[in-house]
């Protein structure tokens, strides 16, 4: 009777690709460091500190593209406020940044420099965790986790779908901008926090720890590429997906697609999180800008450019569009913004499937 | 309930446990336990009346629109009944009813004697074993039928479940023989997506089967499906009936004149008649209004 054979379940990563992923684990974790520190600075293999940094910058960015696909790409759930989670998480390790300046600001003061300057004579009660890096780090998870938790339990339990879904998430983080940029929220105000001087008490601006955050985001990227793999590997993500193609079929079939949204989403802002907290001391500063409608529209751009429906295409287009944009804003900077509309409006009708969705074409073509 | 009737009815159950204890493990109906009536488990079907699905006195409205109107109609375990009806009879709201998609202003819709169905949300419902298909074929394009077939698996599908799931041997042959009822074996894994119109019929249909529901609702299963594949899907549902209830909502007459015992036809949000095919066809109202002759 059953003689056809039924297709067996995928392994996390073929051959091959666990073959890709280990080389850009050696890449990252040792050939960068050692082109970077052991290479003189003027022989060609150097790689500039300017290069790792932006490097880091990039893969941070990379992190939020990769939970982008997870939400939009996988769950179709358009997002366009996923900058507020990112900017959360870096806002909760900017705080533990903060206390670390210690005596060493401008004021000489047990408190951060802005809260000396509004006249303030104690820490805030949500400051009251700041002071510690084990505190930090859950916070940097837990906070855009219960967020997005809150959010998406009201918005996916009300039904709210599509383009709806999307306005209000632009809404949420443009309302979070508006109350950061107030100084008595105690976020530093337009100034938001910077001028940071160490992290577990070493000095932040040496070589030595600017590489160490350099590998700790490479290999939280590679981590969280694996994790998001699995989850889309398992029946969760084929669930997710089918939430996507057709949500009524899903309930009727016995799920309760409440659950499955609200855990891919709260997921998601959590990557987001982390990719913040990351950021932040690789830059030296977080402000509410971060929280501007238009961060989190790019967000979906680098995902859209990369190719949405994979997990690779996102991590690519935020790899070209940054790279464009550093390369363009150098080079004409007038020109950036009309290169983004371009480049938005030419992936939406040439390439639907993005530049990754491309690639496979042409291979499949050819094959 | 007044306080009198629970008087009594406490003290006729102390007088059973007396005399329980008096008999020690002798009861007083020769060994079997006493019929106090049965205990009603949650979500368990009891049928035992008869009846898997009974609706009364349904009323909804949209917008001033008596979609539903005084619907009342019940179903039999293992019957398979057609309902026919012209456009904007109803039928299609009857369905979004009785599955939770929409909530009637007033009515009461039960599943077996004891599951009052209002209270339970889409999934719920599905849960408790009411499979439903839609009009138009709705499947997982972007997922191979295989995985179309796995995801409506009748398993705990909760999200943490999900994250752990692994198809054990027993359903991967429950699998495959729904793969074979449904004519799909060649095709598992091709994605859904690109199979004709009539073979997603058919993989929706045994998409309902995998969840091994109670009672199907099947909304114009056959609609553009080939003679050929109408034929195999009246085999199926005749093969069908008597395991499971089936309710389903067709305008090909000769597709219910193979399948049916019982035809209901709907006119303006109840019924107007009920029979076999050859006793509605001959009823006046029934030609007026929905034969056209």
């Amino acid at each position: 009777m059953s003689n056809i054979t039924l297709p067996t379940p995928q392994p996390l990563l073929t051959r091959t690709g666990w073959v890709a992923w280990l080389a850009a684990l050696m890449v990252l974790c040792a050939l960068v460091p050692a082109l970077n520190l052991l290479v003189p600075a003027g022989s060609a293999l150097h790689l500039s500190d300017f290069a790792v940094a932006l490097t880091a910058k990039i893969m941070c960015y990379a992190i939020c593209a990769l939970a982008m696909g997870l939400i939009w790409g996988y769950t179709g759930i358009l997002s366009l406020g996923h900058g507020l989670f990112f900017a959360l998480g870096g806002y909760a390790m900017g705080m533990y940044l903060m206390r670390q300046i210690g005596l060493d600001g401008n004021y000489k003061s047990n408190l951060p420099d802005f809260m000396v300057f509004l006249d303030w004579k104690e820490l805030p009660w949500h400051w009251a965790l700041s002071g510690s890096f084990g505190a930090t780090l859950f916070l940097v998870i837990a906070v855009p986790g219960l967020v997005a938790f809150v959010f998406g339990y009201f918005a996916f339990r009300s039904r709210i779908k599509g383009v709806y879904f999307s306005i209000i998430t632009q809404a949420m983080t443009f309302a979070a901008m508006l109350l950061f940029f107030r100084n008595e929220t105690g976020f530093g105000g337009n100034n938001g926090f910077t001028d940071f001087k160490r992290i577990l008490d070493i000095p932040i601006a040496t070589t030595s720890m600017r590489m160490t955050l350099f590998v700790m985001t490479s290999v939280t990227l590679l981590v969280f590429f694996l994790l998001a793999r699995w989850l889309v590997g398992s029946k969760f993500g084929r669930v997710l997906q089918a939430v996507r193609d057709a949500e009524s079929r899903v309930m009727f079939s016995g799920y309760s697609t409440l659950g499955y949204k609200l855990t891919i989403w709260t997921i998601s802002a959590m990557m987001c999180g982390v990719a913040g907290a990351l950021y932040v001391p690789q830059v030296g500063i977080i402000n509410p800008s971060e929280m501007s409608p238009a961060n989190s529209i790019e967000i979906a751009i680098w995902a859209a450019v990369g190719g949405r429906a994979t997990l690779i295409g996102p991590i690519v287009g935020a790899f070209i569009v940054n790279g464009a944009k550093s390369w363009l804003t150098v080079t004409y900077p007038e020109f950036w913004l009309y290169f983004l509309g371009a480049l938005f409006i030419g992936v939406t009708l040439f390439l639907p499937d993005g530049v990754v969705g491309l690639i496979k074409k042409l291979k499949g073509g050819k094959a | 309930m007044t306080p009198d009737l629970l008087e009594q009815g406490a003290r006729r159950v102390q007088a059973h446990m007396e005399a329980l204890a008096a008999h020690k493990g002798q009861t007083e109906s020769g060994g079997r336990t006493a019929g106090f009536g049965r205990v009603a488990s949650q979500g368990e079907v009891d049928v035992t009346h008869g009846r898997i699905l009974y609706l009364e006195d349904v009323h909804v409205s949209f917008d001033g629109f008596k979609a539903i109107n005084g619907l009342s109609l019940d179903i039999a375990p293992g019957e398979l009944r057609c309902i026919i009806g012209p456009n904007g009879a109803g039928k299609t709201t009857m369905m979004d009813i009785i599955t939770g998609k929409t909530r009637p202003d007033t009515g009461t819709v039960f599943f077996g004697s004891t599951i009052d169905l209002l209270r339970y949300k889409e999934s719920e419902i599905a849960q408790l074993g009411i499979g439903r298909k839609f009009q138009k074929p709705t499947v997982f394009e972007q997922l191979s039928v295989f995985e179309n077939l796995e995801l409506a698996l009748k398993t705990d599908k909760g999200v943490k479940a999900s994250m752990f799931f692994k198809l054990d041997s027993a359903q991967r042959d429950r699998l495959a023989d729904i793969l074979h009822t449904i004519h799909l074996a060649d095709s598992v894994g091709r994605l859904a997506g690109n199979l004709s119109h009539g073979q997603k019929q058919w993989l929706e249909i045994g998409m309902l089967l995998m969840q091994d529901p109670k009672l199907l609702l099947l909304d114009e299963p056959v609609a553009g499906m080939t003679d050929e594949e109408t034929e195999r899907t009246a085999e199926l549902f005749l093969s069908l009936k008597g395991k499971h209830s089936l309710m389903v909502v067709e305008h090909d007459m000769s597709f219910i004149r193979t399948i049916s015992d019982i035809v209901t036809v709907l006119c303006d949000g109840s019924v107007l008649a009920q029979g076999t095919l050859d006793q509605v066809q001959a009823d006046e109202r029934v030609i007026e209004v929905y034969l056209g002759r």
